[in-house]
């Protein structure tokens, strides 16, 4: 138990991205949600360079940056979506959001 | 190597610990101050996986650019600065089993898979001088070019679409 191993940060991505899922599932709030989606993608990265380190390839730092830039992008679009939401429905809460049942 | 372990558990802890303040906390700000304690670290995690330009990227874009448009984001909505108890759905305990079952089924298929394969004694990725900084762009100005512009088109259809979603006068 001395050296680091591949698997330890695995397991660390894996609870982070559950933690994410649940955050995804459980919450109300449409801000929130989207937090919770940015700790699913720093689970992936973990992964990246996790799996990047372990067989010395930079292509794992490569799209860790990749993964970085498009939530940049998804963090954006995201908000201009809920602001949206915001003003026709003064409320951000997902259940309001119902206006596609049948 | 007994102190690298310490300080991925040290930061592990922190990690796990804040991430569950961030999906549980009944407070919007308390739970974006609570993902900025996850993103430093993951950048701690970052750092002892030798990938420090990927590290320094985190810090600027996710603590300094994504949190402050959290920020705005929970302003312009005007969520209740306070306690909020709307926040959670009434059927929570149903997200909590798909992610608990969700993590057994992830944990047991990596140690089933990877065991316990040790990384290499010493993490460094052809460096230059004494940095993987060099490396990256390397990478990314040559074998990884396509991607780069493509990534690139991407954050300029975001760029617009998100001012063209979030205008005031559109038809």
């Amino acid at each position: 138990m001395d050296d680091l191993m591949l698997n330890q940060f695995l397991l660390l991505g894996a609870v982070l991205f559950c933690i994410g899922v649940y955050g995804v599932l459980a919450r109300r709030n449409a801000v929130m949600v989207l937090m919770s989606i940015e700790l699913v993608l720093n689970a992936v990265n973990i992964n990246l360079l996790a799996f990047g380190a372990m067989h010395n390839d930079i292509a794992g730092a490569v799209f860790a940056l990749f993964v970085i830039a498009i939530a940049a992008a998804e963090v954006g679009v995201g908000l201009a979506i809920v602001l949206i939401i915001y003003r026709n429905r003064h409320s951000v809460d997902l259940n309001d959001v119902d206006a596609m049942k049948g | 190597m007994v102190a690298q372990n310490i300080f991925f558990y040290a930061f592990a802890a922190l990690i796990v610990g804040a991430a569950i303040a961030v999906v549980t906390t009944k407070n919007v700000v308390r739970a974006a101050l609570y993902l900025v304690t996850v993103f430093v670290g993951v950048v701690a995690q970052y750092m002892l996986l030798a990938a420090e330009f990927v590290a320094v990227t985190q810090i600027l874009v996710y603590i300094g650019a994504i949190m402050v448009l959290m920020l705005f984001g929970i302003m312009l909505t005007r969520a209740r600065i306070g306690r909020d108890v709307a926040l959670t759905h009434d059927s929570w305990w149903l997200g909590l089993i798909t992610a608990v079952a969700l993590v057994g089924v992830m944990g047991y298929a990596l140690i089933d898979a990877f065991g316990d394969d040790p990384l290499p004694e010493d993490i460094r990725i052809q460096d230059v001088a004494g940095s993987n900084s060099a490396t990256v762009s390397d990478a990314i100005f040559s074998q990884y070019l396509i991607p780069f512009e493509v990534v690139s088109v991407l954050l300029l259809a975001a760029l617009v679409g998100a001012i063209v979603l979030a205008r005031k006068d559109r038809a």
